[in-house]
């Protein structure tokens, strides 16, 4: 799993695809996730990060991550 | 360390919708208290889904509106509509407030006698009155709306039996400029109709007429129409004096007032673009007071104003069941109240708040209910927060025929909680129970065992 | 003497093939001689161009869409005018308006934003269902029209009007129809789509010519030029025009304006038929996209409608120049993608 390269994201959640031009808004978790993919973490790692920052409990974050990479995957942000 | 506060990830285009005119609602301010109680705790105590009712708003509304329609006319009387919500706490407050009762079914009438409404304050309405219930609102001096003729001679024949001389109006429909005409209840003005049955009760002599009754449509949008209604209504009330000396002693507009809430289609918001109590008032009261009457003789005006004195008096409390993707990639949040209980969604997309904080980020999604039933949708289309398994929304708007109209589908009906003016909850009525539901049903003896 | 600076809120910034008006406004602003201006551009969506033209808009704000509701547009205004302190508003969208009349109060008495706009019976009887009543009432010629709620009431209107009559949709989309049948079919397909009533109209020969103007609201026309759409885009929209000397048709516009006693900007649309009546087809209660025209010929009425507002002396226009044309031309800017971040991250540029 690995997000596409040149992917720019800034500080207010504005996330650009120079390869086909589109443009997104993500929320500061999501921001999170994406850098922690970046960084390469895997999703076990990711869902233990959030976890122990968030009041939250290891089902409800594990669904939503599923789904989010799956976003991220229909958006081609995903290798 | 203290645990951040968590919001499911999202991501959304932004590409979506270039340059289109037509926007998404916002609505997602959250609402935590309702006359001051917490959502989270009135759902804890009573269960989820729950309806709550302000009376505050109730007596509020009913003395806004009292004040107005006062203001510019000298007698007035509202009767509460018991078909938009007839629960007997909410028709009680009504009645302390000094509102009569309006009735269209047997049952109704037996429940506002129950609550003590004196019959002679009953207005009994509608097309479906067997000889009994005649009888009875004969019996306790109950004005009787006369909807068709086989009802006037119906009530001609039962008067004569007993002996009485009961106090009728008749139901009038009429063309107001408006769109659909409610022709079928009552007699036509236009077609004369409405002057036939006026001479048939007057040549007959049994009955005593005392009021003209109309109710021109629901939801009405245009203040006008209520204008015209009054004046043709006057007009008759004017002929019957001229030819018969006969003073009519009351003129009831009936209902339809909108209320605040989003028609679906519409663009505007319901609270923006649905016309003030007092844009009928001033209508329906103009046209009386340039009518003609003399002073002494002017009518009572009768209003059975029902959505507009509840519906925003009504709340509906649920919570998040579970979050989907669809295949075409929208999100659907299913909640645990459906159309069963909310069955005015099918015209209305009700205003929705979360009852919890969230970040500015929102999405749009398909909010459906809990039934196993493709048309169980609540909302279409309706940007919220990120919800979550759990998270509770407060749906406004939902005081006006709801509960009358619920279904017992599937589900069984929730409680419903009144909120008094000291900000105390009252179970006004138990949620249901398999007991509740089986109370009627019987099983013969030959179908009481079975082996599997 | 030195010129006071208002601060002027304008909408309409979607400068695209079929343009709003908001730019054209903002040039006529600029160029007005009584005062300066400082421009703050109101955007709906992030890709409208008058946000990226600096040297017209100095700061945008994005605004909820009029469907959110009147309170959460209040509230922006709120935080607008706490950094902007507004003077004047100018809306130039036709959905946003019953928003803005409703609000023109409270906006003038919290915020002192001052604003031009027509009443709101004004704005609800120049409706297109509505316009044949309002004709009728003023003493202007309207083409007749009926609304129907039932194909089946079209057979006997079209006997007293007459073929080919227009069929027209409640709020867009109008089809000619040279039969019942074809007016029947014309009625589904427009009823399906912006639902009922649907209007059947009178077709009325001839050739369309507008005209732009301002009311003062007690039956004074401040200004009028009229003008002819020399050619039109496949929108129907106007690319090139050119300003008309025509006595009769500033005489039905002032007869007009003082008979209803509109206040605030307008564009009328007139159908001159052959035998030289003119029939009005449609009153737009706003400046159109074309407004720009009467700077050139002499009549800087956004000016002068600011002017109104403000409190400042209004005489009336009484002259332009004939024969002045305008012709539209589109023009790609360069923009960084930080700036598109920008407005549509903060909502602010």
């Amino acid at each position: 799993m690995k997000i596409r390269k040149n992917i720019a994201i800034s500080d207010s959640g504005f996330l650009f695809n120079p390869s086909t031009g589109d443009s997104f808004s993500i929320n500061p978790i999501g921001h999170e996730i994406v850098q922690m993919i970046q960084n390469e973490k895997s999703e076990i790692e990711i869902i233990d990060a959030l976890t122990a920052d968030y009041a939250i409990d290891k089902n409800t974050v594990e669904k939503d991550l599923y789904d989010f990479i799956n976003m991220l995957k229909t958006h081609k942000l995903i290798e | 360390m203290e645990k951040k506060q968590y919001e499911r990830p999202i991501i959304k285009s932004l590409n979506q919708g270039l340059m289109n005119k037509f926007g998404t609602r916002t609505e997602y301010m959250p609402v935590t208290h309702i006359d001051g109680v917490a959502v989270n705790e009135l759902l804890q105590n009573y269960g989820s889904p729950l309806f709550v009712i302000s009376e505050r708003k109730i007596r509020e509304n009913y003395r806004n509106a009292k004040r107005i329609f006062e203001t510019r006319y000298p007698k007035v009387q509202f009767a509460w509509s018991y078909k938009t919500n007839y629960l007997n706490a909410v028709c009680n407050v009504f009645h302390q407030e000094g509102s009569w009762g309006e009735v269209v079914s047997r049952f109704e009438y037996e429940k506002a006698l129950k609550n003590g409404v004196p019959g002679s304050k009953i207005l009994f309405n509608g097309p479906d009155k067997m000889d009994d219930d005649l009888k009875v609102a004969i019996q306790n001096d109950s004005p009787i709306h006369i909807d068709h003729l086989d009802e006037l001679y119906r009530l001609i024949e039962i008067s004569n039996d007993m002996d009485a001389n009961p106090r009728v109006a008749i139901r009038v429909n009429m063309d107001t400029g408006i769109y659909p005409m409610w022709d079928r209840f009552g007699f036509n003005y236009e077609n004369g109709q409405a002057w036939d049955a006026i001479n048939k009760i007057m040549a007959n002599g049994r009955l005593r007429l005392v009021g003209l009754h109309c109710h021109i449509g629901t939801f009405m949008l245009a203040p006008s129409a209520y204008g015209i209604a009054a004046s043709k209504m006057s007009e008759l009330a004017l002929q019957i004096k001229n030819r018969y000396g006969k003073i009519i002693s009351y003129i009831d507009m009936g209902g339809g007032f909108a209320s605040k809430n989003t028609l679906k289609g519409s663009y505007g918001l319901g609270a923006d673009s649905v016309p003030e109590i007092s844009q009928y008032a001033e209508a329906i009261t103009s046209a009386l007071l340039n009518a003609g009457f003399d002073n002494e003789e002017l009518p009572y005006l009768y209003l059975e104003t029902g959505r507009a004195l509840i519906d925003d008096a009504g709340y509906l409390l649920g919570s998040v069941i579970s979050n989907k993707r669809l295949s075409d990639g929208r999100r659907a949040t299913i909640m645990d109240f459906g159309v069963n209980i909310m069955f005015t969604s099918f015209w209305y997309d009700h205003k929705i708040s979360p009852a919890q904080e969230f970040g500015h980020h929102t999405e749009d999604c398909v909010l459906y209910g809990p039934l196993c039933m493709n048309i169980d949708v609540i909302r279409e289309n309706v940007t919220l927060p990120p919800l979550k398994a759990g998270d509770h929304v407060v749906v406004h708007n939902v005081g006006a025929y709801n509960i009358t109209q619920s279904m017992q589908f599937i589900a069984l009906r929730p409680a419903v909680v009144m909120i008094d003016m000291k900000g105390q909850p009252h179970v006004i009525k138990r949620s249901e129970q398999l007991s509740t539901l089986e109370e009627g049903e019987v099983v013969p003896d030959y179908l009481s065992k079975f082996s599997l | 003497m030195s010129k006071p600076k208002y601060t002027i809120a304008v909408t309409g910034l979607n400068a695209i093939d079929s343009p709003g008006p908001g730019i054209a406004v903002i040039r006529a602003l600029k160029e007005a001689e009584s005062f300066d201006v400082r421009i703050i551009g109101l955007s709906y969506e992030s890709l409208e161009p008058g946000i990226y033209m600096h040297d017209l808009v100095d700061k945008t704000y994005q605004v909820p869409y009029p469907s959110a509701g009147q309170q959460v547009l209040f509230e922006r205004f709120q935080y607008i005018n706490s950094i902007e302190n507004l003077d004047f508003l100018f809306p130039n969208f036709d959905a946003e308006l019953f928003n803005f009349i409703t609000l023109s109060k409270r906006l003038e008495e919290e915020l002192g934003i001052k604003s031009v706009l027509p009443t709101q019976e004004q704005f609800d009887a120049r409706h297109k269902v509505n316009l044949f009543e309002y004709g009728k009432e003023h003493g202007i010629k309207v083409p007749f029209a009926k609304m129907v709620y039932g194909m089946n009431e079209i057979p006997a209107i079209a006997n007293e009007i007459g073929f080919p009559l227009v069929v027209k949709g409640k709020f867009y989309d109008a089809k000619i129809a040279y039969s019942s049948d074809e007016a029947m079919k014309h009625f589904n397909k427009i009823s399906a789509e912006w639902g009922l009533p649907v209007l059947v109209q009178e077709f009325v020969h001839g050739s369309e010519v507008n005209v732009c103007g301002i009311g003062d609201g007690n039956g004074v026309l401040l200004g009028a030029v009229p003008m002819r759409k020399l050619y039109i885009t496949d929108k129907g929209k106007a690319w090139a025009g050119v300003s008309l000397d025509d006595e009769n048709l500033l005489k039905v516009t002032r007869d007009l304006v003082a008979a209803t006693k509109w206040r605030g900007p307008f564009e009328l649309e007139f159908m001159k038929t052959n035998e030289d009546e003119y029939y009005l087809i449609e009153i737009n209660p706003r400046f159109p996209a074309w407004c720009y025209l009467t700077v050139g010929v002499g009549q800087n009425q956004i000016e002068k409608l600011v002017n109104l507002g403000m409190g400042n002396d209004v005489e009336p226009f009484d002259t332009y120049e004939v024969g002045k044309m305008f012709i539209r031309y589109s023009y790609d800017m360069i923009v960084n993608m930080s700036e598109f971040e920008q407005i549509s991250t903060i909502g602010e540029l």
